[in-house]
This record gives structure tokens, C-alpha cells and sequence, in this order.
């Protein structure tokens, strides 16, 4: 995590912080045992900064406004009213305890008649996303310059991912797995969110829900296999894997794509254009490996280049030169 | 609680003690003109700030600067001013921390003009008041719901509604403050769902 993502945390909290000192102050004062050395203790926390200040008169001009509550409720007889109160909340839980549907879990018949060998083709052009629904009902989005086959017999799943970047969510079916072959490996599904991305050299997993299981389909493959849980993102090439526990929060970074933006955190703007390039015709070229090396970080839009370049000249203070349809970025 | 006005409801209990006429003018001002544009304030660090962890903070960021300037001189226009110091915090932010926050970067530079309308968000806070009142109500957990509702309406004290409600003291006192923070939160902080009728 970078400095300026520890410390926006440790400011959030701060403000909480002070918010529930002020509500503790607040109550106090209301709640009927209030004394002089209490007037004392507040004057000095309110004098220790205007934060102070400020929380405590938001929380006390908000209270004070609930006077009006008297009106919404009128009570000639505050006992008996207070106690209809207080039960109504009481009574409705019940009645919405009684009504929980109860969960059926529908396991759904094998309608699928063999489909046979023949496998339905997908595809992505350059710069596009699609969402597909496959014959099992399971969800698929794929990114840029995807290609995905898809079979489905009695007995299994199976999809080939031949380019590109695909998010799976799997219909749950434990009597058909679902396999997912990408190169000479082989992605079985055991759980039900997962991304899978085919580099030219390498192979990219990251799990958001379930288990994934991933081993070469190549028996002669220097690792045997490994199985993924939630958060974790692993890196496969042809000599190694490497596994990194992103957490599934961090994870959403790198599926920003799904929403349409690209999220970096602390990112090079090496990597940054390579990721932009892969949606656009106008490229991001980097004159000089100091501007190369820089680092920058926000969500931007998947498909406004002009914006990122432009704000990143701005803020890093950097040079930008069109040439032709590219942005060239020098320091 | 007849029909005593507005400023002596408050009553004691909630007014500073402070003596200083300055801080008691700059206090009435912060509730009575900045409070009632929160709603609008959270939405514009919203749509500007793209990590919704970090909006109280800015919020209370933006609200210690203004109270400050405040306490030399009281601005003429409110609006302009509070959404000035808004944004300058933002940029100030993203230049500290070279995270550009988002899609809206963009906007930023529009946000210079932000409009400085007849003001109709307090006119709108009055009015509905009391329909958010209810909301908040109804959305608080029916054990925090009743202390509020024993404590508001009945005015009883902490002890009494521990007795009443059959629940230690110390859960009373969290109960209230849980109210009282939702109670600031849905009353400044959201924007008053469209009316049905009237």
C-alpha cells in the first residue's frame, strides 16, 4: 500500500474518531447527570481544535432539530405511547422472521441434450467487451481481443480460452465441472468467480469466489499444480507460477475493465499505457524511461486516452506531443 | 415543550458554553447556513472522490476550513465559498498525493463557477424536515429507535430509560449516540427523496 493510501485511511478514521468523542459529549449533556467538573473537561476538548468544535455542533444542531419529533408524536399519555413504540419494531421482526422464504435450492435438471463436439465460438474485436451468457447459464465477460470456445455434454463443461481476457462466473452444476484450457493449462473450476488472461508468455488467475484449481495439462511441466482461494492472483509462465494474495478488494482493481476503467495504484507509467494500449489505436509511447519509470495512480475511463494523458502532463508535469494518432510522453 | 422557539428548544444541553459573542455568532452561522448544504457537499465530493472511505474526512476537512475563515469574517455567500474550499482541498490532495481521483478530474476545472443559487437547500431542509425525522426513525434499530424516542420526546434521562427499557445504563448511552450520529447524518447529509403529493 503506498503513503497516501495509509494515511487517507488514517485521516477517515480520525474523523470517525472525533465524531463518536462528540456523540459521547452530546450524550452526556443530555443524559442527566451533567456537573461542573464536566463543564470543565468539555471546554478543554472542545478548545483542542476546531475539528472538535465542528463534529459537536453538527451532531448537537442535528439533535436539537429532533425536537420537532414532539409534533410527529403527540403523547397524552407518554407511557403508554412509548411502550406502543417501542413494541411495533418488535412485533414487525416477528412477523418478518415467520415470513423468511425458505431457501430452495433448485438443482437444475440436466436439460442439455449432448451439444455434441461442436463448440460455440465468442469473440471480442480489438477495444471491445461483451457479456455472454453460455449454454449452462454460466456468465462470461470478455475483454479486448478475446476469443473463448465453449462445450457442454451431460457430463462436463469445457471452454477454451484462445486469446484474450475472460471473467467467469460459473452456473453451479457439481455433476458437470467446468475445465477451462488455456495453452497447455488446464483451469478446473471449482468454485464460481474467476478471472482467467492469456498473455503471450504467460498465464493470468485470479480468484474472486471458490476454488480454482490450475495444473498443466503437460505432464512433463516443471510445477505440478496449484489451487487458488478468493484474493489470490497467480502469474504462470512457462518456467514458473507465482501466486499473490491481492485480497479480493484488490482484486476489483484489476477488474476495473468490467466497469470500463482502468485502476492503478502506485503504477508505472510504463505499465499504465501498456494497459491503455491494449484498448486503443491511439498509443501512449514513452519518449524516456525516467517518464517511464514515474508512478501514478487513480480509475480512469478504459477508453479516454486523452483524458489520462492530459491529466498526467499535468500532474507530473510532464511533456505530451502528438505524432500522428499516438501520444508521446516525454519528461 | 409547548411552544417555546426554535433557539430556546436548543436550550441549554446543546449550546457551547462558551462566553465569546464571536464563536457563539461563528457557531450559530456553521448551523444555520453550512449545515443545511451538506447534502449537496457530500455529493459533490462524491462524484469527485472516488474513495468513499475518505468522504467524512474531507467532509470534516472542508468544514474546519470554513468554520475557520468564518470565525475572521463571515462570508457574504455561502455556497461559492463552502464549494470553494471543497474543491481547493481536492486539488490540494491530488497534488500531495499524485492519486488522481477519477473519472471527473475533468470537472474540477468547471467547478470553479459553481453556482452560487438562491440557496433553496434550506428551504428544502425545513420542509422536510420532519419527513426525514420520520425516515431516520424508522431506519434506526428498534432498541436505538426507543432510547431516542424516550430520550427525544419523553425526556427522560439516561437513568430512566435504562429502568424503563430493563437495559444497562452504559447500553443506553450507546444507543443514543448511535441515534444521534444517523440522526446528523440522514438529516444534513442526504438529499430529501422526491415528495409524493403535496
Amino acid at each position: 500500500m503506498t503513503d497516501a493510501c495509509a494515511k487517507g485511511l488514517a485521516e477517515a478514521a480520525n474523523a470517525a474518531d472525533i465524531e463518536v468523542e462528540a456523540a459521547d459529549w452530546l450524550e452526556r449533556k443530555i443524559g442527566g447527570s451533567w456537573n461542573e467538573r464536566d463543564d470543565a473537561l468539555f471546554e478543554q476538548w472542545l478548545a483542542r481544535s476546531p475539528d472538535q468544535r465542528v463534529a459537536f455542533l453538527r451532531l448537537s444542531a442535528a439533535w436539537s432539530y429532533a425536537d420537532r419529533l414532539s409534533a410527529l408524536r403527540p403523547v397524552p399519555q407518554p407511557r403508554m405511547s412509548a411502550a406502543g413504540l417501542g413494541r411495533r419494531p418488535l412485533l414487525s421482526k416477528i412477523v418478518i422472521a415467520a415470513m423468511l422464504p425458505i431457501v430452495l435450492i433448485g438443482i437444475a435438471a440436466s436439460y442439455l441434450a449432448l451439444t455434441g463436439p461442436r463448440a460455440q465460438v465468442y469473440a471480442t474485436a480489438f477495444g471491445n467487451r461483451k457479456k455472454i451468457v453460455l449454454s449452462d447459464k454460466s456468465q462470461v465477460e470478455l475483454n479486448t481481443q478475446t476469443v473463448l470456445r465453449f462445450t457442454a455434454d451431460r457430463t462436463r463443461r469445457v471452454a477454451w480460452l484462445d486469446r484474450g481476457e475472460a471473467f467467469f462466473q460459473i452456473a453451479h452444476d457439481v455433476k458437470r465441472p467446468f475445465v477451462v484450457y488455456i495453452d497447455n493449462q488446464r483451469v478446473t473450476v471449482l468454485g464460481t468467480k474467476f478471472l482467467v488472461r492469456s498473455d503471450a508468455d504467460r498465464l493470468e488467475v485470479a480468484v474472486v469466489e471458490g476454488r480454482v484449481k490450475v495444473d498443466p495439462a503437460d505432464d512433463a511441466a516443471l510445477h505440478k499444480f496449484v489451487v487458488l482461494i478468493p484474493g489470490e492472483d497467480a502469474i504462470i509462465s512457462a518456467k514458473s507460477v507465482s501466486v499473490a494474495r491481492k485480497g479480493v478488494k484488490n482484486l476489483d482493481d484489476t477488474l476495473g475493465w468490467r466497469r470500463g476503467v482502468l485502476v492503478f495504484d502506485n503504477t508505472t507509467l510504463a505499465d499504465a499505457a501498456a494497459q491503455f494500449n491494449r484498448y486503443s489505436r491511439k498509443k501512449i509511447v514513452l519518449a524516456d524511461t525516467e517518464a517511464a519509470r514515474l508512478t501514478i495512480g487513480g480509475t480512469f475511463p478504459i477508453d479516454n486516452v486523452e483524458l489520462f494523458v492530459r491529466v498526467t502532463r499535468d500532474v507530473l508535469g510532464l511533456h505530451v506531443e502528438k505524432r500522428g494518432d499516438d501520444e508521446v510522453i516525454s519528461r | 415543550m409547548g411552544d417555546k422557539s426554535e433557539s430556546e428548544r436548543a436550550g441549554p444541553n446543546t449550546r457551547l458554553s462558551s462566553a465569546d459573542t464571536a464563536t457563539s455568532g461563528t457557531d450559530d452561522w456553521f448551523i444555520r447556513e453550512v449545515l443545511p448544504l451538506e447534502a449537496a457537499l457530500m455529493q459533490f465530493l462524491r462524484s469527485n472522490w472516488n474513495n468513499e472511505s475518505e468522504l467524512t474526512d474531507l467532509r470534516q476537512d472542508v468544514y474546519v476550513k470554513v468554520y475557520e475563515a468564518a470565525r475572521k469574517q463571515i462570508p457574504e455567500f455561502v455556497k461559492p465559498f463552502l464549494f470553494a474550499a471543497a474543491r481547493n482541498l481536492l486539488i490540494d490532495r491530488v497534488r500531495r498525493n499524485r492519486i488522481i481521483p477519477i473519472e471527473a478530474m475533468a470537472d474540477l476545472d468547471a467547478l470553479g463557477a459553481v453556482s452560487s443559487d438562491s440557496e433553496p437547500d434550506r428551504i428544502v431542509l425545513a420542509r422536510d424536515a420532519l419527513r426525514k425525522l420520520q425516515i431516520v426513525l424508522d431506519r434506526l434499530p428498534p432498541r436505538c429507535r426507543e432510547a431516542v424516542i424516550l430520550s427525544k420526546i419523553e425526556g427522560l434521562t439516561r437513568r430512566e430509560i435504562a429502568v424503563r427499557m430493563n437495559i444497562a445504563e452504559d447500553t443506553v448511552r450507546q444507543h443514543l449516540m448511535h441515534g444521534m450520529r444517523i440522526l446528523a447524518n440522514t438529516l444534513y447529509g442526504e438529499r430529501a427523496e422526491p415528495r409524493s403529493g403535496s
